[in-house]
């Protein structure tokens, strides 16, 4: 035998990858450096962790609040939090009476720079397709049931536009410093499928 | 341009499937699409909006069968052949020429 197959062949959608990047780097037109520094960006430095100090820091500062809902592209600058997919956002704010839902039934707009990249679920076609219709059965298949009496807010994300929820302050949490706080704020909670749920 | 990208209010998708702890990635060929993909954004050839028009073409039936990188990966094989960056035809002689290699 001329050649050992260890493993199985790559497959074909590997190959197309193999086969796009090579070309890409030999016309020059990417640098498989700047690959890897964009790949190491939105996997590891970028996150949902952003989000929750922003959020965190709703929670603890009343002025940084007052900026983050009336203009909230800069409040989230304040961070350092800025770039690509998060040029111009809104933040919504949960509160006992109203429960904001955020969705991008076209495709996957997601604020990036405060969550990072969107999880498949988001980005898949049962939530997309049912967010706008049943957005209270969609909670539900997430584990959150929401008394008739809240009002369900839902915001279809653009290219242009995109959201963060603010979800409420869970009780018992008046002690905690603005960064404990931030450890209990989830990525759910700020797409709007969760509520932030109280120290254990 | 409706197509079936425009999913808002559409039955039949059945439930939503969660992960948890759900990696960014979920394999090496997905972090180099969206790298490049973004990567092609900045070389400016094109604007976001015919990115999305890129993908938007993809086939209905291919579409809703396609996990999300491979629609990106659709759409940025679209653009290069379209803007004549990179013809179909190169990225299909070197796919081939691959296959042949991994024999």
């Amino acid at each position: 035998m001329s050649k050992h197959r260890h493993t199985e062949p790559p497959s074909e959608l590997v190959l197309r990858v193999k086969a796009l990047e090579s070309l890409l780097v030999e016309k020059g037109l990417v640098d498989p450096a700047a690959l890897d520094v964009l790949i190491d960006t939105y996997e590891n430095k970028v996150g949902p962790r952003n989000g929750a100090r922003v959020v965190a820091r709703a929670w603890t500062d009343p002025a940084y609040k007052a900026r983050l809902l009336s203009d909230a592209s800069d409040a989230i600058a304040e961070f350092g939090f800025t770039g690509r997919q998060g040029e111009d956002m809104v933040v919504l704010e949960n509160t006992a009476k109203v429960h904001n839902l955020t969705v991008c039934t076209l495709c996957s707009c997601y604020p990036w720079p405060v969550l990072g990249l969107p999880p498949v679920w988001y980005k898949s076609a049962p939530y997309r397709s049912r967010a706008v219709r049943d957005p209270r059965a969609v909670l539900r298949e997430f584990g959150l049931e929401l008394p008739e009496d809240v009002e369900i807010r839902v915001w279809d994300s653009t290219a242009e536009l995109r959201y963060l929820v603010l979800p409420e302050r869970p009780a018992g949490t008046e002690q905690l410093g603005e960064e404990a706080l931030a450890a209990l704020v989830t990525r759910d909670a700020m797409i709007g499928v969760a509520k932030v749920a109280g120290p254990a | 341009m409706n197509g079936v990208h425009d999913l808002g209010g559409m039955d039949g998708h059945g439930p939503i499937a969660y992960e948890v702890d759900e990696p960014v990635f979920h394999a090496e060929w997905e972090r180099r699409v969206f790298a490049m993909t973004i990567a092609m954004g900045f070389y400016g050839a094109w604007n976001i909006d015919s990115s999305r028009h890129a993908r938007e073409r993809t086939p209905a039936a291919e579409y809703l069968s396609s996990s999300y990188y491979e629609i990106w990966l659709g759409g940025l094989e679209r653009l290069l052949d379209e803007s004549g960056l990179l013809p179909r035809a190169e990225t299909e002689a070197r796919i081939a020429a691959l296959r042949a290699q991994a024999g």
